[in-house]
């Protein structure tokens, strides 16, 4: 049985007062250099949504603008107003940090989120007004408290402040007075990954065509961890999502690895669907607050805005053939195992060329390789250069040694089989998966064969080893509708030819009469 | 530089001594280079770590620098380097290296 991708949903959350509040960055600094002068220097490089709906890769990710024209475009990207500005696109839209709060406390289900009772009442409406937001998740949205218990609760309850416009409108207390796992800080980050999964989950399943009641697992791949101190990573964000997402009838899991998750859960939900275990699975993602302005200082010190202000979340929908739908290949995995070591080249050789010659194919074989996809508009001036395009060198310089490209064409590879990235840096969210639903059409459109998708991740950041990750994926067009495209082309002359016949027939019959 | 990583670095400057550690980078651009050299030598230019105001003066090489380079069996730098050498921008990663060696490494002659 094959598996494929029957749709996608991208959503990006505009989050300025979280950038200065929850980013590490900023809540380091607050704590080593108080005074220091990017923290007073901050406030005026903060963008508004009217900004970040004109920016071209925002509009790219959910799914305005296609990655080849944002190719098009001139870098930097940051000084430019992308004529498409809508907040709404064909993958799922960005969502205002007004509605976003709200959405929190919707997803909240211990009573730990409180709003300002002003604030709810000022923005219910245009949270009911959006269109992935349904009666049953309006239902949980509460009236609100009083301003003063709200700082009461930051002020004396170590709860963690939610701002808009640099106004204290509610907070999120702790789940438990000592275990620094149900921290307020700690719940902020969960409840935030959890709504904006959700928003994504919603985007994916509406995208998909399907019914909610259609989806039987969801794998979750970001990069927090819930539980508390007697089992601090005991999960299940997938499952709490599929909750207020109403995904009724699934159940799921978390799947965890850094960067590489995606790529791994995509695997995973391919081969759970192809193996019948599951007729439809979900793979989501929410976003990670930690991350946000995490290039901050760079991005001030070079005059320029705060790039890294969207939380971003994603979510694919694999299900059992359908005959038309891109599938995605379980013979073509890339895998970077335990021996292969950390040299780029056994890292690139172990995800891209030893997989595609197992299959007796090479790198020149695959329309486009969608590594790390992080936008290069934020990782430049950060002194992390281009990294999608660092990818596409590595892959072509290899092919080169391989003896399969020649040197000279190592410039026009990168171009001809890369992307441009345009992903927001937020770990997870980057890493190969942003290409899934712009892929999905370019396959469907018949312009591209074959894709292959690359997760990767540094697993030594939790210290638990030295070991660098990465498993990769082809997804390619559906080997049913390449057989019954012609078939039917034909098929539907002949039948548009008979009931022209009997029209006719029936017109000179009536004639007659 | 990653903050942990400052504090490893600086951990074994104390414990072998300034003048016995080398740092070798694998950074993938120039200015990229030039910060952690620069982390490793002069102190943490970002004032973010425990390196901040601490100036080392280690000794600091990029892998593709031809001063490293010519310590290596051929063999295992073709396997392990070589398609790296072919991506980097070398010249601009020698220079960046070169001005902070220059600039604030106490221990070049040792």
């Amino acid at each position: 049985m094959k598996s494929v991708i029957k749709g996608a949903g991208y959503i990006l959350v505009h989050t300025p007062d979280m950038v200065i509040h929850n980013g590490t960055t900023q809540t380091t600094e607050l704590i080593v250099n108080p005074e220091s002068e990017y923290l007073k220097e901050l406030p005026s490089h903060i963008r508004s949504f009217e900004d970040v709906l004109s920016y071209y890769p925002n509009q790219v990710y959910i799914g305005n603008v296609t990655p080849d024209e944002l190719a098009e475009v001139p870098q930097p990207w940051c000084d430019k107003t992308c004529p498409s500005n809508g907040r709404f696109g064909q993958f799922g839209q960005m969502m205002p940090q007004e509605e976003f709060l709200l959405l929190m406390q919707a997803c909240d289900v211990f009573d730990l989120v409180k709003l300002e009772k002003d604030f709810v009442a000022e923005n219910k409406a245009k949270l009911a007004e959006n269109p992935l937001i349904d009666e049953a998740i309006m239902a949980r949205i509460t009236d609100g408290i009083e301003s003063a218990e709200v700082e009461r609760l930051v002020a004396e309850e170590h709860s963690e402040g939610l701002y808009h416009h640099d106004k204290l409108v509610g907070c999120v207390n702790r789940a438990h007075d000592i275990d620094v796992n149900l921290s307020a800080h700690v719940m902020h980050e969960n409840i935030a990954d959890k709504a904006s999964s959700v928003l994504a989950l919603l985007a994916a399943v509406k995208n998909a065509g399907i019914a909610k009641e259609d989806v039987e697992y969801v794998i979750d791949c970001a990069e927090e961890a819930c539980g508390d101190m007697n089992q601090r990573g005991g999960g299940n964000f997938a499952k709490s999502a599929a909750e207020i997402a109403g995904l009724n009838n699934a159940t799921g899991s978390d799947c965890r690895g850094f960067c590489a998750a995606p790529a791994h859960a995509m695997i995973e939900a391919a081969a759970l669907v192809a193996s019948g275990a599951y007729k439809t699975v979900a793979v989501t993602a929410g976003g990670c607050t930690a991350k946000l302005g995490m290039n901050g200082k760079d991005h001030v010190k070079k005059g320029l805005p705060i790039l890294e202000d969207m939380l971003g979340g994603f979510s694919v929908i694999v299900t059992q053939d359908d005959g038309v739908s891109p599938e995605i290949n379980l013979n073509i995995l890339g895998r970077h195992s335990v021996g292969t070591g950390s040299a780029p080249q056994a890292v690139i050789g172990s995800l891209v060329t030893d997989p595609l010659e197992r299959n007796g194919l090479k790198v020149t074989d695959i329309d486009k390789f969608s590594p790390e996809m992080q936008n290069p508009d934020i990782t430049k001036p950060a002194g992390a250069g281009d990294v999608p395009l660092a990818n596409y060198k590595m892959i072509a310089a290899l092919a080169v040694k391989k003896g399969d490209l020649q040197k000279a064409d190592l410039a026009k590879f990168t171009v001809e089989h890369g992307f441009t990235g345009w992903a927001p840096t937020q770990g997870h969210i980057p890493s190969g998966v942003p290409c899934i639903g712009h892929v999905r059409n370019a396959i469907m459109d018949g312009k591209m064969k074959r894709v292959m998708v690359i997760g990767k991740g540094s697993l030594f950041l939790g210290r638990m080893t030295n070991l660098f990750d990465g498993v990769s994926f082809v997804i390619q067009a559906n080997s049913g509708a390449e057989k019954a495209a012609g078939v039917s082309e034909e098929e539907i002359k002949k039948m548009i030819a008979k009931s022209m016949k009997e029209f006719a027939a029936a017109l000179l019959a009536s004639e007659e009469e | 530089m990653d903050l942990e990583n400052q504090k490893r670095v600086k951990e074994f400057a104390d414990q072998y001594g300034p003048e016995n550690v080398v740092v070798l980078l694998g950074a993938a651009e120039g200015e990229a280079s030039g910060l952690a050299a620069e982390t490793v030598t002069n102190g943490d230019p970002t004032y973010a770590g425990p390196l901040t105001g601490v100036q080392l003066g280690l000794t600091v090489y990029h892998v593709c620098e031809p001063e490293v380079k010519a310590e290596f069996d051929p063999d295992v730098y073709d396997e392990q380097v070589s398609m790296m050498e072919m991506v980097l921008d070398v010249d601009d990663i020698i220079n960046e290296m070169s001005a902070i060696r220059e600039q604030y490494c106490k221990y070049l002659d040792k």
